[in-house]
C-alpha cells in the first residue's frame, strides 16, 4: 500500500482509539480531580457497560439500531447506579482516603469481574452495529460505524465540557475540586457531589463501552487494557485536567494507530509506556496538570 | 503445659482437639474417599483440565459437553474394565501457570488415573513437565505439533486429533492448486501460531507456492485493521488462523478492509470457531475456504457414526446446540475429546489397568496402538497412531462457504499428512 493511504488508515484507526479512550480517561480523570480517588475499578465499569449493552440489545427485537440506542441510554444509567451504590457503601465509609480507596477499588474490580463471569459467562458476544455501511475508499474499505464512533465521542466530549464550564453543576464540581473544605463552608453538599461525580465517571466509561462493543465484543476481561491506557492518558495529560486528558488521548490514540500500522502494535505500547515514564520524571504533574499544593 | 502465641494461651487439650479435627478433615477431603472393595469397583478418575474461563472459554465449554457425552456413552456401555468412569473438572483459566498447578493437583490431591483434555498449546507446554515429573499420563486434544515434536515427555499423548504440521502438509497441495501461489499468513502470536508459521512455508514450497508475508497477532488483540496494510498487494490468498475472544472482530474487519474484492481467503475454522458464519458483516466470506477437523454442518454423506456422535453431543445440523441455535459449537476440534476418551478406554483395557500403579503399563499400551478404525468410537474418520511420537494422523476437510453453510469440498488422505518422525519418546525411561 502506498504511503498516503497507509497514513490515512493509520490515522483513522488512531482516531477511533482516541475517541473511546478520551471518554473513558475523562471519567477516570474527573473522579481523581474532584475526589482524589484513583479508581482502579474504572475498567470494570467499562466492561459492565459493554456486557449490559449486549444484554439490552439482545432483549430488544426488530432493527439492530433500536437495541443499540436503548443500550446507549440504559446501560450507562445502570452502570451509574452501580457506581453510586459502590460510592455510598464503600468509598464514603472509607472517608475517601486515597490509600484505602485504591485497595477498595481493586476489590471492586474483582467483584465486578467475577459477577460478570458468573452471570454473563466467559464468552465474547457481539452487539450488532446500528447500521452497517462500508465506506469504500480507492485503496481500502473502512467501517462507517467506526467513523460514527469518532463523531459521537466528539459530541459527548463537547457536552461534558459544556456541563463542566458553563453550568451551575459544573461550577459546583470545579469548586469542590479546587478546595473541598472551602466549598463545604459555602454550603456545597460535598458528599453528594462526590457520589455524583463517581457515578458520572463510571457512566462515561460505560458510554465508551457501548460505542465500542459493536466493533469489538463484550467480554468479561475486556476492561484491563483500556484501564491501563486510561491511566497512561491521565498521567500524561495531568490527573484532574480535562483539557490535558483529551489532548493526551488524541496523542496516545493517534500515535498508537500510526506506530501500530507502520511498525508494530507492541512497539506502540512500549513507546506509550516510555512516554509515561519520561513525563513522571520530568513533569510529574502531567502536561496540563497543576503542581499539587 | 501451655504455650503462648501472640499472647493467646493455647492448652495441650485444645491443641490435640484441633489436630484431631484437622486429621478428620484431611481424611474426609478429596482423594481420601474409601471404597469397601478398594479398587475393584472404585471409579476410574479422569482429571479434565478445562478452559472454562480465559481466552479459550468457548472451546472449553464445548470440550466439556463432548466429554460428558462420551463419558455417558462409555459408562452406559459398562465403563472401562468393568469400572465406571468419573471426570474431575478443574478450570485452568487458559493459563499455563494455573494449568501446571492443576496437573499437579490431579496427581497429588485427586490422585486421578490420567489427566486429559487440554486444548491451548501454551497451556499444554506449561503443564507437560508436571505430568512427566508426576508420571501421570496426560492426554491432550490440542492440535499443536508440540507432542509430535518429541520436545515434551513420555507421559504426554495426542491420540484424538491430528497435529498442525500434518494438517498443513496434507492441505498444501490443495491450497497451491486451487487458491493461489502467493500466500500471506496471519497467525496468533503464540505456540500454536508458530506451528503454522514454521510448517506452512516448507509445505507450500514443496508445491511450488510461496509464503510472501507472515503477520503475527497477539491472541488477546481486540482490533485488527491496523495489521492489514502489512498484507502485500500481490497476495493471491490470505491464509488466516486466529484464536481468542475477538475472532469475530478479526474476520469482520478483514471484510470491511477488502469488501468483496480482496485476495482469496483460506482460513482455519479456528478463526470462526464457536461463531455463526451468518453473523452480520460476514457476507463477504461466501465462496471462501476453511479447514475443518470435523465438519460443523451436517453433510449429505455423513456416516451413521457421525450422526450418532452429533446427536449424543447435542448439536443440530448447523453445528449449534440443539437447545439454542445461537450457541455455535467448536465442532472442528471437539470430536478430538470423544475420540481421545475412547483411546484411553482401549489402552486401559489392553493394559488391564487396575490403578495408578499401572500408569507405566498404560503408557506402553498406548504406545502400542497403531490404528483406530472409523466408527462410533472414531466418528471423524480412520486414524493411524505413531507410538514413537505419541501422535495420531487422520483426514482433514476443506470446506467452502456456500448459502450460509460450510460444505466439504475436499478430504485429504492419512498418507497426505505423514512426515518423518522427529524423535522417539519410547527411548525415554518410564
Amino acid at each position: 500500500m502506498a504511503f498516503g493511504p497507509h497514513l490515512i488508515l493509520a490515522t483513522l484507526e488512531g482516531l477511533v482509539t482516541s475517541a473511546v479512550l478520551a471518554l473513558m480517561a475523562l471519567g477516570l480523570s474527573l473522579v481523581f480531580g474532584v475526589m482524589r480517588v484513583v479508581n482502579v475499578a474504572h475498567g470494570e465499569f467499562y466492561m459492565l457497560g459493554a456486557v449490559l449493552a449486549w444484554a439490552i440489545a439482545s432483549a430488544f427485537g426488530g432493527h439492530p439500531s433500536i437495541g443499540f440506542l436503548a443500550a446507549l441510554v440504559i446501560s450507562p444509567l445502570i452502570v451509574g447506579g452501580v457506581a453510586l451504590v459502590a460510592d455510598r457503601l464503600v468509598l464514603k465509609r472509607l472517608d475517601y482516603n486515597p490509600e484505602a480507596t485504591i485497595v477498595a477499588t481493586i476489590g471492586l474490580l474483582y467483584i465486578l469481574q467475577q459477577v460478570a463471569l458468573t452471570f454473563y459467562g466467559p464468552e465474547a458476544r457481539p452487539v450488532q452495529a446500528p447500521f452497517t455501511y462500508r465506506v469504500s475508499l480507492p485503496w481500502f474499505g473502512y467501517s462507517g460505524y467506526k467513523l460514527a464512533v469518532i463523531g459521537a465521542s466528539i459530541l459527548l466530549l463537547l457536552a461534558t465540557w459544556f456541563v463542566l464550564s458553563r453550568t451551575r453543576i459544573g461550577m459546583i464540581m470545579r469548586a469542590t475540586q479546587y478546595d473541598s473544605e472551602t466549598a463545604q463552608a459555602f454550603g456545597i453538599p460535598v458528599g453528594r457531589v462526590y457520589t455524583g461525580v463517581f457515578a458520572v465517571g463510571a457512566m462515561l466509561a460505560a458510554v465508551a463501552a457501548v460505542l465500542i462493543v459493536p466493533i469489538s465484543q463484550a467480554h468479561y476481561l475486556m476492561g484491563r487494557d483500556p484501564l491501563l491506557l486510561s491511566f497512561i492518558v491521565v498521567i500524561i495529560g495531568g490527573l484532574g485536567s480535562l483539557r490535558g486528558t483529551v489532548v493526551a488521548a488524541l496523542l496516545i490514540g493517534v500515535s498508537d494507530g500510526i506506530i501500530s500500522v507502520f511498525f508494530s502494535p507492541t512497539l506502540a505500547k512500549i513507546i506509550a509506556t516510555f512516554v509515561v515514564a519520561m513525563v513522571l520524571v520530568f513533569r510529574p504533574q502531567g502536561l496540563f496538570g497543576t503542581a499539587a499544593r | 503445659m501451655t504455650s503462648s502465641i501472640f499472647g493467646k494461651k493455647i492448652s495441650r487439650r485444645s491443641t490435640l482437639k484441633g489436630l484431631g479435627a484437622a486429621a478428620t478433615g484431611i481424611v474426609a477431603g478429596p482423594g481420601f474417599v474409601r471404597y469397601a472393595q478398594a479398587q475393584s469397583s472404585a471409579p476410574i478418575k479422569i482429571g479434565f483440565q478445562a478452559h472454562r474461563t480465559g481466552i479459550g472459554a468457548a472451546y472449553g465449554r464445548w470440550y466439556e459437553k463432548t466429554t460428558n457425552a462420551a463419558i455417558k456413552a462409555i459408562n452406559d456401555a459398562g465403563g472401562i474394565n468393568g469400572r465406571m468412569v468419573e471426570v474431575i473438572v478443574e478450570d485452568d483459566g487458559t493459563d499455563p501457570g494455573r494449568g501446571a498447578e492443576i496437573v499437579g493437583k490431579f496427581a497429588t490431591q485427586y490422585k486421578v488415573d490420567v489427566a486429559y483434555g487440554t486444548l491451548f498449546s501454551h497451556v499444554v507446554i506449561g503443564s507437560a513437565p508436571v505430568a512427566g515429573e508426576m508420571k501421570l499420563p496426560y492426554f491432550v486434544v490440542s492440535e499443536g505439533h508440540h507432542v509430535a515434536s518429541t520436545k515434551l515427555n513420555r507421559y504426554v499423548f495426542q491420540p484424538g486429533i491430528t497435529d498442525v504440521k500434518s494438517q498443513i502438509q496434507a492441505m498444501a497441495p490443495w491450497i497451491s492448486a486451487y487458491a493461489g501461489k502467493k500466500v500471506t499468513q496471519i497467525f496468533p502470536d503464540f505456540a500454536f501460531g508458530y506451528d503454522h508459521r514454521d510448517y506452512l512455508p516448507p509445505a507450500l514450497k514443496a508445491q511450488g507456492a510461496d509464503v510472501i508475508a507472515q503477520i503475527a497477532i497477539p491472541p488477546t488483540e481486540s482490533s485488527f485493521t491496523k495489521y492489514f496494510p502489512q498484507i502485500p498487494a500481490d497476495t493471491d490468498v490470505i491464509y488466516h488462523v486466529m484464536v481468542g475472544p475477538a475472532v469475530l472482530t478479526f474476520v469482520k474487519e478483514l471484510g470491511e478492509f477488502y469488501g468483496g474484492s480482496g485476495p482469496k481467503l483460506f482460513g482455519f475454522i479456528d478463526s470462526l470457531e464457536a461463531v455463526d458464519i451468518n453473523s452480520p458483516g460476514l457476507e463477504f466470506l461466501n465462496g471462501s475456504h476453511f479447514w475443518e477437523g470435523a465438519p460443523r454442518y451436517a453433510q449429505d454423506n455423513d456416516t451413521d457414526a457421525m450422526k450418532a456422535y452429533r446427536a449424543a453431543v447435542g448439536i443440530d445440523e448447523n453445528g449449534a446446540s440443539v437447545d439454542d441455535p445461537k450457541d455455535v459449537s467448536t465442532a472442528a476440534h471437539m470430536f478430538g475429546c470423544w475420540e481421545t476418551l475412547y483411546v484411553i478406554k482401549k489402552a486401559m483395557e489392553n493394559a488391564d489397568y487396575k490403578g495408578p500403579e499401572d500408569r507405566g503399563k498404560l503408557v506402553e499400551a498406548t504406545e502400542a496402538l497403531t490404528e483406530f478404525a472409523e466408527g462410533p468410537e472414531h466418528p471423524q474418520g480412520p486414524k493411524t497412531f505413531n507410538g514413537k511420537i505419541h501422535q495420531c494422523f487422520g483426514i482433514q476437510n476443506i470446506s467452502v462457504v456456500e448459502d450460509g453453510k460450510l460444505k466439504v469440498v475436499h478430504k485429504t488422505t492419512i498418507e497426505d499428512g505423514l512426515y518423518e518422525p522427529e524423535g522417539d519418546y519410547t527411548t525415554q525411561p518410564l
